[in-house]
């Protein structure tokens, strides 16, 4: 019942960011979603991103968003253009989606395909072969350690991609 | 199964819907980046979803407690988050360039000022 | 900003709270939930805040950019540094089995290690995106200032 409440707090956020003209009220909306959001990982079992992503999306994106409006401006100048292709775009996909949405194993269901490849495996070993009880850190530092230093390269390429932009003098536009 | 059964699937679909079309039709650049935040997090929530098991719990071993939710999209969402923020600061990074450079963040003049310079368009 | 007395003593008093709890986040990663991910954004979350109420100059004092240079290139090298003793170990890239006599202590130590290695990165990387878009803030107020 509190999802389905959240979910449509998230829905009405969205409608939220995608009306409201001031930069700065659709950049304390996002942070909003990301919190609701959060929310909703907690109650579909997933606590370990819900932490992540309160603290990211909540935390750290609203800073670096606010930190950036610091220097461009907050004022939305662009008309709404209300042109037809991106809208029929969008109709279009979302109803195709939406008409595949009943052939999705039901929701919640333990038979789901999802379910009975490799994960039980990932369950039922780690107390014994990692020695640690949260499965999810033993997934993500251990048996997919590979994709996580992946993952790790990428931040660090990020930072240094973020700190190059910077680098150097800059050109006055006229 | 109804549509109604798979509610969080409807909701993260026009969660993409709304945020591809912030992405796609909005012209500020920063609102565009916010409409790709939201993009980015309704895929986190299909997947997710999908990862839920009726009567499951967090996958944190502990005794007599099962079953457990999967923990294998749980993994994967959590290393995209951060890389999604990671992401958002190169794209802000870009804005706050184009900003020198043109000194404007919306697109239709940033490309009203490339055909006025006789841009390669 | 500096002149807000209440939101100085209060971020004062909150952030040793704060980095210990990046702390317990990043060591207790295994048990509850948490990890490297989580503690680096943490840990970087109270830097950060004392560069929201002291200022960009007191942060960069407190944190020099060429620390936090060596740093982000720390974090990685710590955890690819896992994966290459593991081969040096006997074992393929990162198979924490080798790093002990015990397989599970392995894991452990590995576990450890790498995400150590992963939260040194996310916190050094956070602060340094921070340190470099205020610097730009405030060099656009000072311009604002000047011409207008």
């Amino acid at each position: 019942m509190i999802g389905i409440g959240l979910l449509l707090f998230l829905l009405l956020t969205a409608t939220g960011i995608l009306l409201v003209r001031n930069l700065f009220a659709v950049v304390i909306l996002s942070g909003i979603y990301s919190l609701l959001m959060a929310g909703t990982f907690t109650i579909l079992d997933a606590v370990d991103v819900a932490f992540t992503e309160a603290a990211v999306g909540a935390g750290i994106s609203t800073v670096l968003l606010l930190a950036a409006l610091g220097v461009v401006g907050q004022e939305d100048r662009g008309r709404n253009r209300r042109a037809l292709i991106p809208i029929a775009v969008v109709v279009l996909a979302g109803v195709m989606l939406i008409y595949a949405v009943p052939e999705m194993p039901p929701f919640g269901s333990p038979e789901a395909p999802i379910h009975v490849h490799v994960a039980p495996q990932y369950i039922e070993e780690t107390p014994s072969v990692i020695g640690i009880p949260n499965v999810v850190t033993a997934v993500l530092a251990d048996y997919r350690g590979f994709d996580t230093l992946g993952e790790v390269t990428v931040i660090f390429t990020a930072g240094i991609g973020v700190l190059l932009l910077f680098a150097g003098r800059r050109r006055k536009y006229k | 199964m109804s549509v109604l059964g798979n509610f969080n699937y409807v909701i993260a679909i026009t969660l993409s819907m709304i945020g591809l079309y912030v992405l796609i039709e909005r012209g500020n650049l920063i609102k565009k980046l916010v409409g790709l935040n939201v993009f980015q997090s309704s895929v986190f929530l299909l997947y997710i979803s999908m990862g839920k098991i009726d009567g499951g719990t967090p996958p944190i071993h502990y005794e007599g407690i099962a079953p457990f939710s999967n923990p294998l999209p749980h993994v994967l969402i959590l290393t995209a988050i951060v890389v999604g923020v990671a992401t958002l600061s190169v794209g802000l990074a870009l804005v706050i360039r184009i900003r020198d450079a043109y000194g404007t963040i919306e697109e239709d003049e940033i490309q009203a000022l490339d055909a006025e310079s006789g841009g390669t368009e | 900003m500096s002149e807000h007395l209440i939101l100085r003593v209060v971020i004062k008093f909150l952030i040793p709270f704060i980095f210990l709890f990046a702390l317990y986040v990043q060591a207790h990663g295994d048990y509850g939930p948490g990890g490297g991910f989580q503690a680096g954004i943490i840990f970087s979350v109270g830097f950060i805040l004392y560069g929201m109420i002291f200022g960009l100059q007191r942060l960069r004092r407190v944190v020099p950019p060429h620390l936090i240079l060596a740093l982000m290139a720390f974090g990685l090298l710590l955890y690819t540094g896992v994966g290459f003793a593991t081969i040096l170990l006997g074992g393929t890239f990162l198979d924490y089995g080798y790093l002990s006599h015990d397989t599970v202590h392995g894991h452990h130590y590995g576990i450890f290690l790498i995400e150590l290695g992963v939260g040194i990165t996310v916190a050094s990387v956070m602060i340094a995106i921070y340190q470099t878009f205020t610097a730009r803030a405030e060099e656009t107020t000072d311009e604002n200032v000047g011409t207008g």
